[in-house]
């Protein structure tokens, strides 16, 4: 058995300019080059990507599913965040 | 948690499976389906792994260029796979150490399949053809499964598995209009990998203890029989267009039930196999086991290596 493990990272690719960077899976290696070079080999075999973040699991800090009415449930009923919740008369255009 | 309170979750649990919404790693779950998800995607991610061997037996003897990379695409592919589904079962609070440890020791399961040797260049277009036939057929419908990240996998997993089986094919193919001993070679492939290849969907389903419970959770979308069903439907036309016979006898399209009848499949085999007593068994943990020892320095040189650059760095920062 191995004196020590190698640390857990998640990795984010880009799949072309103009697009955000998107959780897809995670993997272990000893530090961040060799993340980066393993997410190339485990993430992106067929052209997935044209950029990779590779980012610690441990420095991620997530919600807690438990919280979700506290934390999401305000957003519900402020339905005057949408444009939907203003009436116009049918004459107005573009807007 | 009182137990009144655990029912109540339980219920509400259940209550978004059936209305198809998705579990993820940090919602809450009841411990069997954290223990059942565990079982199945690891030995999912280790049919994967120990799936290299047979066929990374003819990477150095492919018989031209273009089978050689393919075949060695497929192999890297498997890696992967295997990886993604370690991955997504260490979500579930289980480390990558343990689930060798299961794998390597024997209390976890992998496919039994690969328990049986490649002993010509036709096992690679057999293995192809038949085997990741079976396993798409087993697949697809996991890409639909309530647990999100092994569903993500799955989904990545079938989208790069129809290659697999296409060079396999293409392997049986060529060889069924090559000379007679080339045909031979074929014929006696699928000989071999058609009986291990339906077992592969598991055992029928009077016997099959999970299913039940698999159905609820959408692990299972349609019973070991049908799926068995599906597979020799869809596969024996296959063998016909490249004029190779399915070894057996009884194999008879039913008109009635619009689908083939087929004979008795040798279960006493499929498990002894699954015990441990097939051709290949010893060999194949004993193949795992050692890279997986030999490359113990390896591991640890990296670790060291990667703690000196850091100190290194921190120490320009001071």
């Amino acid at each position: 058995m191995s004196t020590k493990n190698w640390p857990l990272w998640e990795i984010f690719v880009r799949s072309k300019n103009g697009l955000e960077h998107r959780h897809c899976g995670s993997l272990h290696a000893a530090d961040s080059d060799m993340a980066l070079e393993n997410a190339r080999d485990v993430y992106t075999r067929r052209n997935e990507g044209v950029s990779i973040w590779v980012v610690e699991s441990k420095h991620i800090t997530a919600s807690n599913p438990e919280n979700n009415g506290e934390l999401f449930e305000p957003a519900q009923d402020k339905v005057y965040r949408h444009p939907t919740f203003y009436d116009l008369p049918d004459e107005v255009k573009h807007m | 948690m009182s137990e009144e309170q655990i029912k109540s979750l339980e219920k509400h649990f259940e209550e978004r499976i059936a209305r198809d919404e998705k579990i993820e790693p940090k919602d809450w779950m009841p411990e069997k389906y954290r223990k059942t998800h565990i079982r199945q995607m690891s030995q999912h991610a280790h049919s994967e792994i120990v799936g290299m061997l047979p066929e990374g037996n003819w990477i150095t003897r492919a018989p031209s260029l273009r089978r050689k990379v393919a075949l060695l695409a497929k192999v890297q592919d498997e890696a992967g796979h295997g990886l993604y589904l370690y991955s997504a079962t260490e979500t579930l609070g289980i480390s990558r150490d343990e689930m060798y440890e299961q794998l390597h020791t024997g209390k976890a399961k992998y496919s039994s399949i690969f328990n049986y040797p490649t002993i010509t260049w036709a096992d690679m277009g057999a293995i192809g053809w038949l085997v990741d036939g079976a396993a798409i057929i087993n697949q697809v419908p996991l890409c639909n499964t309530s647990y999100g990240p092994y569903a993500r996998a799955m989904i990545r997993v079938c989208k790069e598995e129809s290659f697999h089986q296409r060079q396999g094919f293409e392997i049986m193919m060529k060889l069924a209009n090559g000379t007679p001993e080339q045909k031979d070679m074929a014929q006696d492939a699928l000989n071999r990998w058609w009986w291990p290849s339906l077992m592969m969907l598991g055992p029928t389903d009077d016997v099959s203890v999970h299913t039940e419970q698999s159905m609820k959770w959408k692990l299972k979308r349609k019973s070991n029989d049908d799926l068995r069903q599906q597979f020799i439907d869809q596969t024996v036309p296959q063998a016909d267009l490249i004029g190779l016979t399915i070894p057996d006898p009884d194999l008879k399209w039913n008109e009635e039930r619009g689908s083939y009848d087929f004979g008795e499949i040798d279960w006493d085999e499929f498990w002894q196999v699954v015990k441990g007593h097939g051709p290949m068994n010893k060999q194949r943990m004993k193949a795992r086991v050692g890279a997986w020892e030999r490359g113990e320095w390896v591991r640890d040189a990296a670790m060291a290596h990667a703690e000196k650059k850091q100190a290194r760095k921190e120490k320009q920062v001071v």
